[in-house]
């Protein structure tokens, strides 16, 4: 499946994704009005704490996720150090690994249909003004299904330029995958005026 | 004829075009983001669905990274990256397709020029701008620093203007009716 929920399971899975994101924007905010690099440390004690208080195995998935941060906070760090200002470097680091820890957190521990469901939620008041969150919803499970079509296309194109030449497909697939997929979207399109359209009625 | 239907795929479809390009195959960087064609999926959608629809279709990709799906680039979503060093990027997205798509609509000139321009404009002069701003939002005072680092994506980035130029310029000849942009 293409998410990044966590397979193992943690008892934070069971909570609704509205209060995660709630406790979630607090703690951020909270974050980053902390400048100390004790209470910084405190947060990214706890933060830790709270990863392995679900296993060691849901740790290392957790720490994996920060891993392509690790350039940038070190250049960060080194940075400060230069600047004669390593006690701000120190804080900035911490307050930003705290932070996307914890929102990984909220992602490693919520189904996507539950996200869904709750950006619905969220853009439901717009009815009032008019608005259907209808249009929101299926343009969400079109990219959802799009993304692995296109992928398998890009990859059929690869393969047909490989057997015809030495060089490597990179960016001359392009513009045949661009093509091919806008004579998709025609397609998809149509068949969804087919099926009642956006209105949910058949319009000739 | 251009439907409500046909906006709404075609946003998705940009949407997921910016995904899978972010998972070609890429140039690796030390700091963990590799160069890859994800931001000529930024220009692209700005300069075929021109701004309202490429803000939204790049609207549509940065609400699902955060949702969680690994979309960018390396593999990377979720929430964290919101408030990872270059946020400011990704926030940026919508705002730089919405500019290339601003500009490929005033220009009445030659769509493959304008669309360079359009893209060199919105894809990495607002871009960066914002990528910078958001860096600097978030690490306090490492402004120099991150321009440092940024300037390695440039010389990249300017290869995507041509090969934005180059898709539009040969869009128009075979299908010019999917250049909303131009309609």
């Amino acid at each position: 499946m293409l998410t990044l929920t966590s397979e193992i399971r943690t008892p934070l899975h069971d909570w609704r994704a509205g209060i995660k994101l709630g406790l979630l924007s607090i703690a951020i905010v909270t974050l980053f009005l902390l400048n100390s690099p004790i209470l910084l440390s405190g947060a990214a004690g706890l933060t830790a704490l709270l990863y392995f208080a679900f296993g060691t195995k849901f740790a290392a998935h957790g720490l994996r996720m920060l891993k392509p941060l690790r350039f940038f906070l070190g250049f960060i760090l080194l940075w400060q150090i230069v600047l004669g200002d390593p006690v701000t470097g120190f804080a900035i680091v911490l307050r930003l690994a705290t932070a996307v820890s914890l929102a990984n957190l909220v992602t490693l521990s919520t189904r996507l249909d539950d996200l869904i469901d709750l950006v619905i939620w969220l853009a439901s008041p717009a009815r009032f003004v008019g608005l259907s969150p209808k249009p929101l919803a299926l343009s969400i499970a079109l990219v959802v299904r799009f993304v692995p079509v296109l992928l398998e296309r890009a990859n059929h194109m690869s393969d047909a330029f490989r057997a015809r030449s030495t060089k490597r497909p990179t960016f001359y697939i392009i513009l045949p995958l661009i093509i091919s997929v806008l004579e998709d979207a025609d397609h998809v399109a149509l068949a969804l005026r087919a099926r009642g359209g956006l209105d949910g009625a058949f319009k000739p | 004829m251009q439907t409500k239907e046909n906006d709404l795929v075609m946003i998705a479809l940009f949407a997921a075009l910016v995904a899978v390009l972010g998972l070609l195959p890429a140039i690796p960087m030390p700091w963990g983001i590799p160069v890859t064609a994800q931001s000529l999926g930024v220009m692209l959608a700005g300069a075929v669905l021109g701004a309202k629809r490429g803000g939204l279709s790049m609207l549509l990709f940065i609400g699902l990274v955060a949702l969680g799906l690994p979309l960018l680039a390396g593999g990377r979503g979720g929430l964290g990256v919101f408030v990872s060093p270059t946020a400011g990027f990704v926030v940026g997205f919508p705002v730089a397709a919405f500019v290339t798509g601003l500009v490929m609509q005033s220009l009445r000139i030659d769509a493959m020029v304008s669309s360079g321009i359009a893209s060199l404009i919105g894809g990495i002069v607002v871009l960066y701008a914002m990528g910078i701003g958001g860096f600097w939002m978030l690490t306090d005072k490492g402004l120099m620093a991150s321009i440092t680092i940024m300037a390695t994506y440039i010389p990249g980035d300017l290869v995507k203007v041509v090969l934005t130029a180059i898709v539009i310029g040969a869009l128009v000849k075979a299908r010019p009716q999917s250049l909303l942009s131009r309609q």
